[in-house]
C-alpha cells in the first residue's frame, strides 16, 4: 500500500496549459505590471511636484529644499567623500549593535530556557526594561560612558535587546510538547532537545526577529549619533538642522531611507537561503 | 517463565494548585516475550500515561514496574515508545528522521545506518528517503516512524493510539502493515487505544480500565481458530470477532451507569 506523494504544481510554461489557465495567467500579469507602472508613476509625480514646486517658488527653497538641490548635495558628497564616512560609521555601528543584540539575546533567551525558575524570576525586570523608552537613558549613558562610540552601541543595544529576548523566550517556550516528549522517549537529554528541536524549528522564528531588530538597531544608533558623535548619519543631520542647511538633512535621511532598506533586503536574503 | 513487562500495583496522579488529579490507582499485569497486549478505555482513564510510567517519562508514585525482572529505570534503552502523530521533523529527510533516536544515542555507525537503509527498502519507503515528511503519506509518515523507533532495536514497543491520526481507510492498512512487522520481529507490545475493533483484530489480550483513576477491571484473553496467526484485517472476518467485540463493548458499557 504505496501513496503517490503530492504532486507538484504545474510549471508556469508546461506545453499543455489550458485557455483558461492561459488567459488567467496573462490577467495575474497584466496586473503586475500595471502595479509596477503606478509605482514608478507615483514616484516620479512626487518628486516632478516638489521639483517644479520649489523652482516656480510656491515653496521655499531655503526650508524644503528640492530634489535636483539634494542631487547636486549627494554628488558633492561623493566627491569630497563624507558621504562614504557618514554612511559607513552608521552602517558599522549599525551591524555592531545588531551582532551584539542577536547573540546575547539569542544566548539570554536560551538560558531563561533551560532555567524556567530563572526566567520566573527576572520576568518582571524584563517587562520593565522592554517597556522603557530607550531614549530616556541616552543622556545617563553619557555620563557613564562619555561622549564616544561605546554610547551609541549601548544605546542601540539597549533599544533591541529586551524585546528580543522576551520574543525568543516566548517562541522557544511555545515548542511542540509531544515533539520534545518524543526526544525523551528516544532517550535524549534536555540538551539533545535543545540541538534536535529547540533550535531547528526556531530558525523561521530567529529569522523575523532578526528583521525586526536591524531596523530597531538603526534607530538606536541614530539615537545615540543625535547625542554623541562627531560622524555618522545622524550626526549628520543634527548638524545641518544647527546650521540650518536643510539640503543636507534631507539627503541624510534619504540615504538613511536607502541604508534600512538594503538591510532589511540583506535579511531577507538570508532567510530565503535559509528556509528555502 | 519471567514476564517481560511486570506492573505491581502502580498508582499516579498528577498535582496542580488547583488539587490532584488521580489518574492510576493501583495497576497489575504482566506481559509476555512476543505477546501483543491492548489496553482500552473510556477517554481520560489514563492510558497514556501508563505508557509514560512504563517508558520512564514519568515515575510511578506507589508500585513497580519490572523489565526482565529489573526495575524500570536500568531497561529504559530497550522499550520503544510510538506516540499519537509521527512527529517527523520537516527540516530533516525521512532517512535522517529515521535516524534521530541512533544519533541522540551516539549509536550511529555505519553498520547500524545500513541496517536503517535495509529496514526503509523492507517497508517500502526505500525511494523515499531523501524526501521531507511532508511529501509523504499519512500512513508512510506512520511507517517512518515505526522505523524510527525500531532502528533502536526496542523489546517492547508502547504505541499510543498510533492510527488515530489517519483516515479510516489508512488506518485499517497501516494497522495491518505496522501489527505485521511487529509479529515478524517478535516484539513484545502493547498498544493503547479506544477503537475496540483495533483491540480486537490486533491483541493476543486485551486490559479494560475502568475511568479516572484508572484500574484494572477486567483482562480478556482472545484466543481464534485457525492454523496460522490471524492478520488484522483476516481477523475481522472471523466469526469469533464479534463476539469478541460485544464482549468487550458490555465492560466498556457498564461504565457509563452512575456509580451509586
Amino acid at each position: 500500500m504505496i501513496f503517490p506523494f503530492r504532486k507538484p504544481a504545474p510549471p508556469a510554461a508546461s506545453p499543455k496549459i489550458s485557455p483558461a489557465q492561459r488567459s488567467f495567467l496573462c490577467r495575474q500579469q497584466r496586473k503586475r505590471r500595471l502595479v509596477l507602472i503606478c509605482r514608478g508613476f507615483l514616484f516620479l509625480l512626487l518628486i516632478g511636484m516638489w521639483e517644479t514646486a520649489s523652482r516656480l517658488s510656491w515653496i521655499d527653497r531655503f526650508i524644503f529644499s528640492s530634489p535636483s538641490l539634494i542631487l547636486n548635495c549627494l554628488w558633492s558628497m561623493v566627491l569630497d567623500g563624507s558621504l562614504f564616512l557618514h554612511t559607513g560609521v552608521t552602517l558599522g555601528e549599525t551591524l555592531l549593535s545588531f551582532a551584539l543584540v542577536i547573540s546575547i539575546g539569542l544566548g539570554a533567551a536560551l538560558i531563561l530556557w533551560l532555567s524556567p525558575t530563572l526566567a520566573q524570576i527576572l520576568e518582571p525586570y524584563l517587562v520593565i526594561l522592554n517597556s522603557l523608552p530607550k531614549s530616556a537613558l541616552a543622556p545617563l549613558l553619557i555620563v557613564w560612558l562619555g561622549n564616544n562610540t561605546k554610547t551609541i552601541i549601548t544605546a542601540a543595544v539597549s533599544v533591541a535587546l529586551f524585546g528580543s529576548i522576551m520574543t525568543l523566550h516566548t517562541g522557544f517556550s511555545q515548542t511542540d510538547p509531544d515533539k520534545i516528549r518524543l526526544i525523551y522517549s528516544l532517550g535524549g537529554k534536555k540538551t539533545d532537545v535543545l540541538a534536535k528541536v529547540l533550535l531547528p524549528a526556531s530558525i523561521p522564528l530567529i529569522i523575523s526577529n532578526m528583521k525586526v531588530n536591524i531596523g530597531l538597531c538603526l534607530v538606536g544608533v541614530i539615537i545615540g549619533e543625535f547625542l554623541s558623535s562627531r560622524a555618522g548619519l545622524g550626526y549628520l543631520i543634527i548638524y545641518s538642522s544647527q546650521v540650518f542647511q536643510m539640503t543636507v538633512l534631507v539627503s541624510s535621511i534619504i540615504v538613511l531611507c536607502i541604508m534600512s532598506v538594503v538591510l532589511y533586503q540583506g535579511i531577507a536574503w538570508v532567510e530565503k537561503k535559509f528556509l528555502a | 517463565m519471567t514476564p517481560k513487562l511486570e506492573l505491581k500495583t502502580v498508582s499516579y496522579a498528577y498535582h496542580s494548585l488547583d488539587g490532584e488529579t488521580p489518574a492510576l490507582s493501583h495497576i497489575s499485569f504482566s506481559v509476555m516475550p512476543g505477546e501483543f497486549l491492548a489496553v482500552v478505555g473510556p477517554s481520560g482513564c489514563g492510558k497514556s500515561t501508563l505508557l509514560s510510567l512504563i517508558c520512564g517519562l514519568a515515575e510511578p508514585e506507589e508500585g513497580l514496574i519490572l523489565v526482565d525482572g529489573t526495575p524500570i529505570h536500568q531497561a529504559r534503552d530497550r522499550i520503544g515508545y510510538m506516540l499519537q502523530k509521527d512527529h517527523l521533523f520537516e527540516w530533516r529527510s525521512i532517512l535522517s528522521n529515521t535516524a534521530l533516536g541512533l544519533e541522540i544515542r551516539r549509536q550511529l555507525t555505519s553498520q547500524r545506518s545500513e541496517e536503517l537503509k535495509a529496514m526503509l527498502k523492507a517497508y517500502g519507503l526505500e525511494q523515499f528517503q531523501e524526501k521531507r515528511p511532508s511529501q509523504l503519506s499519512g500512513g508512510m509518515r506512520q511507517r517512518a516512524a515505526l522505523i524510527r523507533t525500531l532502528a533502536l532495536k526496542p523489546d517492547i514497543l508502547l504505541l499510543d493510539e498510533p492510527f488515530s491520526a489517519l483516515d479510516y481507510q489508512t488506518r485499517l492498512s497501516v494497522c495491518d502493515d505496522i501489527s505485521s512487522i511487529i509479529r515478524e520481529n517478535k516484539k513484545t507490545a502493547i498498544l493503547v487505544t479506544h477503537d475496540l475493533s483495533e483491540a480486537v483484530s490486533t491483541a493476543d489480550r486485551i486490559v479494560v480500565l475502568s475511568p479516572r483513576p484508572g484500574r484494572v477491571k477486567t483482562i480478556l484473553t482472545l484466543t481464534f481458530s485457525s492454523e496460522h496467526p490471524l492478520s488484522p484485517m483476516e481477523r475481522r472476518k472471523a466469526p469469533e470477532f464479534s463476539a469478541y467485540f460485544q464482549l468487550l463493548w458490555k465492560e466498556m458499557k457498564e461504565h457509563d451507569l452512575p456509580v451509586s
